[in-house]
């Protein structure tokens, strides 16, 4: 017994040595520490947005700590990520809220212990609980994937389906909403086919997809959440050799989605810019580290449409432009 | 500190010995030294505001585990743990958006989540289904319902009572949580169950040889099903507990409390083959995997090392549970 | 040439006897396990009980404990018939039963063992109201029973786990000895051990039958049986063939009743 117990406290002692490995580069007491709090680590999205964040802080001379929630609504997660930030000493905190409501104690206590706090990609609700939102317009992204779609179908009476992500998300549900603007159609209209979840993943948009075109199989316009769910339809709509008689569109400007544009599977996809968004907060807490001044409101980090079909009314831009300023690989 | 006492042999002697002897101590040497490479590294890690961080980040899995250590020492696992909380949660939030009473509310969905405990209990004690797929059954049951219930959104909590376990009060310098001694009292009161009752010691035994206990007269499946309905109940506090931190019904929150849960419970020393550990040992774990995620980002380090360090740990615990089991 | 035992031991004194049972038939389905068999256990003795396989020894174990309802017959507790709901009903009336798989939780330390189904709860209102476990009282107790029956172990709050095979089943033995008050049953209780641990249960078999405690041994080892037992059962096709003395009878004589090559009435001596 006691040699096995001797033996315990030595392995442990080993993590407690891995540990000790992992303390190489840490920060020096005078950096600015900027603090990143994405939803996942997995997404591609947020990778840029990580890289990105990483390569502006160093060129301004800051100490970038990032954090991440484990999956989709890990709420306890990311704020456990901003209660250790502040104990770090972060200046600001470039936050990505899993969910629109859930982190509005934190981010109070963390604002009201000084630091700047700014939402990336997904705004609060209310919009006014950080100090400021750098964000694509999802809104108005769906809006232009709807109008385009609307426009390309031409004469064709349209039947559309709703790839949606995750409902009652706060991104999807503003790209659901913009994209039936766009389009020109309203919740509930006898045009809309049926709806799916896909929580943006290509395997569940192929089913959603597949059993959608099972119960109509004249849909001509597919709305999607992400360019993953658009290529997981793709697949499906190839399937059932429909892939030529069917508006897909996207969200995203991924690199991968972009490819797609260019192959033809996606007639359009709407990109947005999550370097531009964390460069943006790293600059803003850097400069807020400086002077202690801080932004405020709506920042629009712009949203362009990217197709190589383009239609009359609407701007575009060709996959060669998109395939220079795409994120991930 | 464990229900097994267990006295060193008479070869080793004085305090190392003593030390040697107790099951958590090597779960607690852990804790130490992470605490003290954290606090050599970075002073604000020992900062009184930065530990009652830890703690308050500690409670949900910390509640949660109490539960899981129950199940995991009659051999048994709960996959269902983070599901049942969250059901809590939205269920005391709906009654409360709907104008009930808060207090009731809260009541009702502790109720309710006892009686998914007892459920899961019933299965398996009844009809003798593995624990693992009762509770991996539930947990689907529990996941889609809860996006029914919720109409697939989170919704924001705002009420006094509900989220009263967030608010904080000043112990001697030190701002703790009602959460926080919330925590600590069910930690206490079931340590004293486990310990110092029959119901507890019976535990031990169901876990330890369900067959013996069987022979000496212990109503095993009755007991079984006890303890599925005690470890809903703490669940369903965890679920009040949820609410103070996070002031939000989110169907999506807590999908990896059950790993959470059995990873503290395991690194806490106590087998996953029943009958063997404590409490104490899983308050230690608990804290563990709370204190390498706070010190690598106080350190700027890539968190993703706690998760690496935490794998470690848990085979490290396992393996080690293993060992022992062969010589025993 | 020996003289065969008679078929019906004389119940000299039948205030004497503990357990008894009469003409207990019990049938499974079309098989009769129990074919109207006689039993007695008296006071302060060890009686074996033998059988080939089939012969009903452990159905009729089973229904002096309460673990079968029989089909007939009647059971007498110090002459009450008695009629057992169950195990637990049996060891509520003083009869405790040792089985052959070991019954310990190896984990518990030994006088958790001994107390497992059965702790005692400190006096007051600690022990009423907040159902403290009395362990102080729990290891005592243990320790004398321990000493009672000259059974050695290291410390009484080792875990049984590391204890050897032998003294795990003295464990076993030893609480059956501190909760019985009428009679203990032993099932095979040497079964899974070595001829060294054997021997510690066997002395303390030795040792609960001194302290007054009649013992009931089910055995299928012929030299323990003749080593320990001051009489011998013997099972034969569901019923009670003989009861020798193992002073007048030879292990031989013992095996050619179990398996019918001696009937009763014409018994001789085959030769070992």
């Amino acid at each position: 017994m006691t040699t096995i117990k001797l033996l315990k406290s030595a392995s442990f002692g080993l993590a407690a040595c891995a540990v000790s490995f992992a303390f190489t580069g840490q920060a020096s007491a005078e950096d600015v520490i900027v603090g990143l709090v994405t939803k996942t680590e997995v997404n591609p999205f947020f990778v840029k947005m990580r890289q990105a964040a990483e390569a502006q802080a160093k060129e301004k001379g800051a100490k970038l700590i990032a954090r991440a929630g484990k999956f989709d609504g890990d709420n306890e997660g990311q704020v456990a990520a901003i209660e250790d930030l502040i104990s770090a000493g972060a200046k600001g905190i470039l936050l990505t809220p899993n969910n629109s409501s859930g982190m509005l104690n934190i981010i109070k206590k963390a604002r009201d212990a000084g630091v700047l706090v700014i939402a990336l990609d997904t705004a609060t609700d209310p919009a006014d609980a950080v100090d400021a939102t750098f964000a694509t317009d999802n809104f108005e992204a769906g809006v232009q994937q709807g109008a385009y779609a609307r426009k390309a179908l031409g004469d064709k009476t349209p039947i559309v389906a709703m790839l949606d992500g995750t409902p009652g998300g706060t991104v999807d549900t503003f790209r659901h909403d913009g994209y039936l603007k766009g389009f020109g159609i309203a919740e509930g209209d006898p045009a809309i086919a049926g709806a799916a979840i896909t929580n943006g993943a290509q395997d569940k948009g192929q089913i959603g997809m597949e059993n959608l075109l099972s119960k109509n199989g004249d849909i001509n316009a597919v709305y999607t959440i992400n360019e993953p769910a658009a290529a997981g339809a793709y697949a499906a709509l190839k399937s059932f050799g429909k892939e030529a008689d069917v508006m897909l569109t996207s969200i995203d400007g991924g690199c991968a989605g972009v490819r797609d544009v260019k192959d033809g599977k996606i007639a359009a996809t709407v990109m947005q810019f999550p370097y531009k968004m964390a460069a943006m907060g790293v600059d803003a807490v850097v400069e807020y580290a400086a002077t202690g001044k801080k932004p405020s409101g709506f920042v629009n980090t712009g949203s362009f449409l990217i197709t190589d079909k383009p239609v009359d009314g609407i701007e575009s831009k060709d996959t060669a432009w998109g395939l220079k300023n795409c994120w991930g690989d | 500190m464990s229900a097994v006492p267990v006295s060193p042999p008479e070869k080793t002697s004085g305090v190392m010995a003593k030390i040697i002897g107790v099951p958590s101590a090597g779960p607690l040497l852990v804790l130490l030294a992470f605490g003290l490479i954290f606090a050599i590294t970075n002073p604000r890690f020992l900062a009184t505001h930065n530990l009652s961080i830890i703690l308050q980040q500690t409670v949900i899995i910390g509640t949660l585990a109490i539960g899981q250590t129950l199940v995991i020492l009659t051999a048994g696992i709960d996959l269902a743990v983070g599901a049942i909380c969250v059901l809590g949660t939205i269920i005391a939030g709906k009654l409360v958006t709907s104008g009930y009473d808060p207090a009731l509310s809260m009541a009702f969905s502790v109720l309710v989540c006892t009686a998914a405990g007892f459920a899961a209990g019933g299965l398996i004690s009844g009809l003798r289904l593995p624990p693992f797929i009762v509770t991996l059954g539930i947990l689907g049951i529990l996941t889609a319902a809860l996006r029914l219930i919720s109409a697939g959104g989170a919704f924001p909590v705002r009420d006094e009572f509900l989220g009263w376990t967030g608010n904080t009060l000043r112990l001697g310098g030190f701002i703790v949580t009602y959460g926080v001694l919330l925590m600590f009292v069910l930690y206490a009161l079931v340590w004293y169950l486990l310990n110092e009752t029959k119901w507890g010691r019976h535990v031990y035994a169901i876990g330890n040889s369900p067959e013996a206990a069987r022979l000496v007269g212990i109503p095993v499946r009755r007991h079984l099903l006890s303890v599925y309905l005690l470890a809903g109940f703490i669940y369903g506090i965890g679920a009040w507990l949820a609410l103070g931190r996070i002031p939000n019904a989110d169907p999506n929150a807590l999908q990896t409390a059950n790993l959470d849960s059995i990873t503290a419970v395991v690194i806490g020393g106590t087998s996953l083959f029943g009958g063997r550990g404590g409490l104490i040992g899983t308050l230690i774990g608990a804290l563990i995997v709370g204190v390498l995620r706070n010190g690598l980002t106080l350190a700027g380090i890539d968190p993703l090392w706690q998760d690496l360090v935490t794998g470690i740990l848990v085979i490290v615990a396992v393996a080690l549970d293993q060992l022992s089991r062969r010589k025993g | 040439m020996k003289t065969p035992a008679p078929l019906q031991p004389i119940p000299s004194d039948s205030a004497g006897i503990v357990l008894e049972a009469r003409n207990v038939v019990k049938r499974y389905g079309h098989m009769t396990a129990l074919d109207g068999v006689d039993f007695e256990l008296r006071a302060g003795e060890i009686l074996a009980v033998v059988g080939d396989n089939g012969a009903g020894k452990s159905t009729l174990i089973k229904a002096l404990t309460g673990a079968v309802h029989p089909d007939g017959g009647e059971i007498l507790l110090d002459g009450e018939p008695v009629h057992f709901k169950g195990p637990l009903d049996a060891r509520h009336r003083g009869i405790e039963t040792v089985y052959q798989d070991l019954a310990v939780a190896p984990a518990l330390d030994i006088a958790s063992n001994l107390f497992l189904g059965r702790e005692l709860r400190r006096p007051g209102i600690m022990g009423s109201v907040f159902r403290r476990l009395d362990k102080k009282r729990m290891r005592q107790e243990a320790e004398r029973s321990m000493a009672e029956l000259k059974f050695r172990l290291p410390s009484i709050t080792n875990a049984v786990e590391a204890l050897s095979g032998g003294q795990r089943q003295g464990v076993a033995v030893a609480r059956a000895a501190l909760f019985a008050r009428k009679l203990v049953i032993m099932d095979e209780p040497t079964a899974a051990l070595g001829v060294r641990e054997t021997g510690q249960v066997l002395e303390l078999i030795r040792a609960i039958r001194d302290r007054g405690l009649p013992v009931v041994l089910i055995s299928h080892n012929m030299p323990n049986v003749f080593e320990l037992a001051d009489r011998i059962h013997i099972m034969r096709l569901g019923r009670r063939a003989a009861v020798v003395s193992p002073k007048t009878h030879s292990m031989g004589d013992v095996v050619a009743i179990m398996t019918g090559a001696t009937r009763v009435e014409e018994a001789r001596d085959p030769g070992v």
